[in-house]
């Protein structure tokens, strides 16, 4: 069964003062299949987070609906977690309060909800930070909290949004393992989000590319590489055909991109 | 000097000093070198012995005392109020829809100008001195909050609905907490405001408090225990102020961190 189904999603911002409309995403279908790791790898502006935000339920559809686990979105929903673009965490909350927030929610008995919460805290690596705020750690370990935040809820989708963006090479290869070493182990159906091809690659199952905006899916290509994943992976033969592929494609709609201004 | 960079904290504090010294410096020059009549404008020497015999002789402590707490009794009324109203206003925008106007017209009334209106409506009790300030203060401290909470990141609300907050649990989950700093400095300036508005209300027909002293002083020409009694609402505003900004330290250490 598909976990998610995006059929024919569109969408047209209405132009302000007098301007045109913009159209951030072209009818758009994709179905994901439960456990399977999504990348989608486009140029900036070409509506990546537009059809993110619409699959959360934080935006509605011009045209086309999602149907996620069965049932149509209508709004954000504790079936499908999200880690933004930018940091959002709650900067009054400490590292381990945020991650607690949603199982808050979920009105769990509190020696549960700690359980769940440190053990993530574990996984992510954060131990000895419980008690720190936002505002004290690292734009990495901002993101590995929020990554805990998302998944301790334990949703059936996860969203990503450029979750490693703001971050250096290093830090970002070393994020990516941690991420894969989670889903290598839960299992978890992902949408990742990214303008890295080294990293879509690295973390798919299937890389999904998107034209230049407005944008549509350009193609579709599955990433056989074999699981567990480690960082030598990326110096295979396997690896940079993928890489070479992929480039060629997206330095096209990057081209058309710049070529529009 | 290099803008924004900051100052060690001893210099800092010999700086705040050094301008209350250079300040009470040019005063006594003034008064105690002859320049200005002493009907006009008391000299610190003076201004210190009416001071003590304010204390000692008149029972001013008991005025200090009432003043104190009609700003306080007037403030949290109004608090209270403005509060909870300014945010369901930044949250709801009906509710904002519905009020922000009348509030925004409201705001500019002055609240001086109410005195005579509401001693024909509450008489020349202590409840009238409270609606005064409730009035000067409660229409600013409900449109500066509707406006902080309206300015809440989207991202954070966002985040919160994809963890599995409802609308009321954004609200108190999101809205308060992020902005219970700002709430909080907003209280903190318009408690200096409700001083003014007290000192009015004294003004005109009240037989205690520090405004009454000093009209009280008027017809004595007795300008030392004017400015005694104005410097001790300074000092009163100052203490407070302090008391403000260390609670506020306190309670959102999360800002400074
Ligand atoms: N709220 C909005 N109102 C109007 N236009 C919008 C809005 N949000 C996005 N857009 C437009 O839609 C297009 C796609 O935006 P989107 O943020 O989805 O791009 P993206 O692929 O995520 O880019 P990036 O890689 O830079 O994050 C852009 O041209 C943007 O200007
Ligand atoms: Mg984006």
């Amino acid at each position: 069964m598909n976990e998610l189904e995006i059929s024919e999603v569109s969408r047209v911002f209405p132009g302000a003062g007098g301007r045109p409309p913009v159209v951030a995403l072209q009818p758009t279908t994709l179905k994901v299949a439960r456990n399977d790791f999504v990348t989608i790898l486009g140029p900036s502006g070409c509506g990546k987070s537009t059809l993110l935000r619409i699959v959360a339920g934080l935006d509605k559809p011009t045209t086309g609906a999602v149907i996620a686990g069965g049932r149509e979105v209508t709004g954000p929903g504790v079936d499908r977690g999200m880690v933004f673009q930018s940091y959002t965490l709650f900067p009054w909350l400490t590292v381990r309060e945020n991650i607690a927030f949603g199982l808050r929610e979920k009105r769990l008995g509190e020696k549960e909800k700690w359980e769940i919460v440190d053990d993530f805290v574990e996984k992510v690596g954060l131990r000895g930070f419980e008690a720190h705020w936002p505002k004290q750690l690292s734009g990495g370990m901002q993101q590995r909290t929020a990554i805990a935040r998302a998944l301790a809820n334990d949703p059936r989708v996860l969203l990503l949004d450029e979750p490693f963006g703001a971050l250096d090479n290093q830090t970002r290869a070393l994020m990516q393992e941690l991420l894969l070493g989670i889903w290598e182990r839960e299992q978890k159906t992902v949408l990742f989000v990214t303008h890295d091809i080294e990293e879509a690659v690295f973390m798919a199952s299937r890389v999904v590319t998107m034209t230049a905006r407005p944008g549509r899916i350009k193609s579709v290509t599955p990433v056989d590489l074999p699981h567990p994943r480690h960082y030598t992976v990326k110096a295979s033969p396997e690896f940079s055909a993928l890489r070479l592929k992929l480039t060629e494609e997206i330095r096209s709609e990057a081209l058309a991109a710049a070529a529009e201004g | 000097m290099q803008p924004l960079e900051p100052i060690p904290r001893r210099a800092r504090i010999a700086l705040g000093i050094l301008f209350f010294v250079l300040f009470v410096g040019a005063w006594a020059i003034a008064t105690l070198g002859g320049f200005v009549s002493p009907t006009f404008l008391a000299d610190p020497v003076t201004m210190v012995k009416d001071g003590v015999y304010l204390l000692t002789e008149q029972g001013f402590l008991a005025d200090i005392g009432v003043t104190v707490w009609r700003v306080v009794g007037g403030f949290v009324m109004a608090a209270a109020v403005a509060v909870p109203l300014g945010i369901a206003m930044g949250a709801y925008k009906p509710v904002e829809a519905l009020l922000e106007p009348f509030v925004s017209f409201a705001r500019y009334l002055p609240a001086s100008a109410f005195v005579p209106l509401l001693i024909l409506w509450a008489g020349i009790g202590e409840l009238q001195k409270l609606l005064v300030i409730f009035i000067g203060s409660v229409f600013q401290i409900v449109l500066m909050v509707a406006v902080a909470v309206a300015a809440t990141r989207r991202d954070l609300v966002e985040a919160a609905y994809t963890l599995g907050a409802d609308d009321a649990g954004v609200v108190r989950r999101v809205l308060i907490p992020a902005n219970a700093p700002d709430i909080a400095e907003i209280l903190r300036l318009v408690l200096g405001w409700a001083w003014t508005y007290v000192i009015v209300a004294e003004l005109i027909g009240a037989s205690s408090g520090i405004g009454y002293m000093i009209i009280n002083s008027q017809a004595l020409m007795a300008t030392g225990q004017i400015i005694f009694g104005i410097i001790v609402i300074g000092l009163i505003g100052l203490v407070s102020d302090f008391a403000f900004k260390w609670l506020n330290r306190r309670l959102f250490a999360w800002r400074l961190a």
